[in-house]
């Protein structure tokens, strides 16, 4: 039964493998985190991080060539991975919403938008036909597409690519979810369509109490959604905190690295551009030191043998790394 | 202000829109409408806008890999857009483009220093030493390792990619060359890397560079003017910090605040301008002026006269009717 005490979603040591004809990919790397209800947690990391592989492997959702080989996913308290088949749907079609980058193809083509809609409100919320198209309208409504009756029965190649996210965004809301996960949701968009999209999500924050997980390489992004940020580098989160604390202090010489690289459209102009020199590791091994340690210009020679744990640095913010930015030294941890 | 290398003037490229059975012209897309701007010496001009005003087919319009419905476009005094084919391929060593999928625009069945030798052994007389001896020497300019040479570009990591279009688009000594989103395929920490390098090679061989793209974070940090399209028309070009600091053009204005800022506290207080609606289809632009649509600012005269592109101030050109009042 459900707890009411738990938070909405938990995390612990959840490691994914992918098995390739050229080896295993550790792709995810002992991941733990906690998200609770109406927070909304922003996942950045570069390509290969692992952080959509993190969201897909919570929901269960991985090509056949992965493998959940430990860990945990506690949703409302119930236990995700021990899940039937049918509980596993229930919850991915009812309490869960999913947005991906790319709204033409996780939308069906040869069905109108009504359709897509009401066909999930009639089989999760057990509502007749009439019903779910007055709901339907009324989400596509709350996504700010107007004359949204008539639009119901427009095909998804009919819009355009910010109007169709707004339509994946509806459809992931029509059950009521109590979790979204979006998966660089507006990274396929064009500026201005992206700053529709997330005045869209504030405003949808303010109306409906939902826990969000925001996927995006782009911190600027998170800086002006999230409550709460998690750095992925390499399959493991080495820095997690509240974003203005993380943006504020941040810990880590990777997400210290990011911050500096990123040249800026306001405030000074930087001559030369910070480069982190290197790229990330291959992950064909689980790591057993710091993965970050070859690109790190602070690495200890512990860091060569021994893979940091999260060290805890106040105000719910933490930190995968033995390296205090404020005294240059080694932590006393 | 130094001279330009490139003049562009009413370059215009339309796509006709073929229909029926009989394939009759039914309308064209007018991708690039009547552009006129100059690229000076060494400079490097940012081309920025949203997906589909045409950026990227004015950079290739300009190296004549279209054919331009009208308008010229002089580089270093040759007006590349009425050449006959053969003065064409003679003009074609001085002007290169950088792709932004590398590897796409690589050939995946040829190594590295047979993709980077290719302009020269379609351009130039070198024997396979001299040849040899070039790759190595743009290998090194590039921060390739030469012992990489005969490796396949799927065995490189994106960075590593666009290293190799570059290294082959400086192989015949270019004077000018159009960066096309080089590095919108890339991850923040290889991003910097490649703008790093483009940026040491143009000191060094006093390159000039036409930079497309849409990340207006990166044009500020690498363009000494810029240029901002929408909808197949330069809208504003002005130089780079005037342009950031104080945008003329409503449009530019809307575009700059959409950005988003990597900074909470900034993010908190700063004031967006979010615009309504979508571009129109430029099969169908407005009357008018092209932005009346979506402009926040939009007046009577907008909806029936289209702006003039004029220089307003010194060095700064737009096209709206606020800026003639």
């Amino acid at each position: 039964m459900r707890d009411t005490t738990a938070p909405l979603l938990d995390v612990a040591g959840l490691k994914t493998v992918f098995h390739t004809r050229s080896g295993d990919v550790h792709a995810v790397n002992s991941i733990s985190f906690a998200l609770e209800a109406g927070e909304l947690v922003g996942v950045v990391g570069e390509s290969g991080s692992g952080k959509s592989v993190t969201m897909m492997s919570l929901m269960d959702l991985l090509p056949r060539s992965a493998e959940i080989v430990g860990g945990e996913v506690l949703f409302e308290g119930r236990d995700v991975r021990g899940m039937t088949r049918a509980e596993l749907l229930q919850l991915r079609g009812r309490d869960v919403g999913f947005v991906f980058q790319d709204p033409m193809t996780s939308l069906n083509p040869v069905f109108t938008v009504g359709r897509q809609i009401t066909e999930r409100l009639r089989k999760h919320m057990g509502m007749t036909k009439a019903e779910a198209k007055v709901r339907a309208a009324e989400l596509l409504g709350l996504v700010g597409i107007s004359d949204p009756e008539r639009r119901l029965s427009d095909y998804p190649h009919q819009f355009s690519g910010g109007m169709r996210q707004r339509v994946m965004i509806a459809i992931a809301l029509a059950c009521d979810p109590k979790l979204l996960i979006a998966d660089e949701p507006t990274t396929a968009l064009d500026v201005t369509i992206q700053a529709q999209i997330i005045e869209l999500v504030r405003d949808l924050r303010r109306k409906l109490d939902m826990g969000i997980i925001w996927i995006t390489h782009d911190l600027g992004v998170v800086a002006g959604i999230a409550d709460r940020v998690i750095v992925m580098y390499a399959g493991q989160i080495v820095e997690q905190g509240p974003v203005r604390d993380l943006f504020a202090r941040p810990q880590h010489p990777y997400t210290r690295a990011l911050l500096e690289t990123l040249p800026k459209v306001t405030g000074e102009r930087s001559e030369r551009l910070h480069t982190i020199e290197g790229q990330p590791p291959s992950l064909g091994d689980e790591p057993t030191s710091c993965p970050f340690a070859p690109r790190c210009a602070h690495a200890f020679a512990r860091c060569m043998t021994e893979n940091p744990f999260r060290v805890d640095v106040g105000g719910g913010h933490d930190v995968a790394c033995w390296w205090d930015p404020e005294t240059g030294e080694m932590r006393d941890v | 202000m130094s001279e330009a290398l490139v003049e562009v003037r009413n370059l215009t490229m339309h796509f006709d829109i073929h229909a029926g059975i009989l394939r009759r012209k039914v309308g064209a897309v007018r991708a690039v409408d009547g552009l006129s701007f100059d690229i000076m010496q060494g400079e490097t001009l940012g081309l920025v806008g949203e997906s589909g005003c045409g950026k990227s087919t004015t950079g290739r319009a300009i190296l004549r890999l279209y054919d331009p419905t009208d308008g010229s476009v002089k580089i270093d005094g040759v007006d590349i857009a009425s050449l006959n084919t053969s003065d064409l391929r003679k003009a074609r060593p001085q002007m290169q483009m950088i792709f932004q999928d590398p590897q796409a625009s690589l050939n995946p069945r040829m190594n590295v220093s047979e993709i980077i030798a290719e302009p020269l052994r379609e351009h130039t007389k070198m024997d396979s030493a001299a040849r040899d001896a070039r790759v190595r020497e743009l290998m090194d300019a590039v921060g390739l390792n030469r012992a990489f040479a005969s490796r396949y570009p799927h065995e490189f990591s994106g960075g590593q990619r666009q290293r190799i279009g570059i290294a082959r688009a400086l192989a015949l000594n270019p004077k000018f060359i159009v960066c096309d989103e080089p590095i919108a395929a890339l991850d923040v920490s290889i991003q910097a890397q490649v703008v790093n390098l483009l940026e040491d090679l143009q000191r060094e061989l006093g390159l000039t560079y036409l930079f497309i793209s849409h990340d207006l974070s990166m044009v500020r940090h690498l363009a000494t003017r810029v240029a901002v399209m929408y909808l197949g028309k330069i809208v504003e070009l002005a130089p780079r910090d005037a342009l950031y600091s104080d945008p003329h053009h409503p449009y530019t204005q809307a575009l700059l605040s959409a950005v988003p800022v990597a900074d909470p506290e900034v993010e908190a207080t700063r004031k967006q301008i979010i615009l309504e609606g979508d571009v129109p289809s430029p099969a169908k632009p407005p009357e008018g002026c092209n932005f009346c649509t979506r402009c926040p600012k939009v007046m009577d005269i907008c909806r029936k006269v289209s702006p003039e592109f004029r220089e307003h101030a010194p060095g700064r050109f737009s096209a709206c009717h606020l800026m003639d009042e």
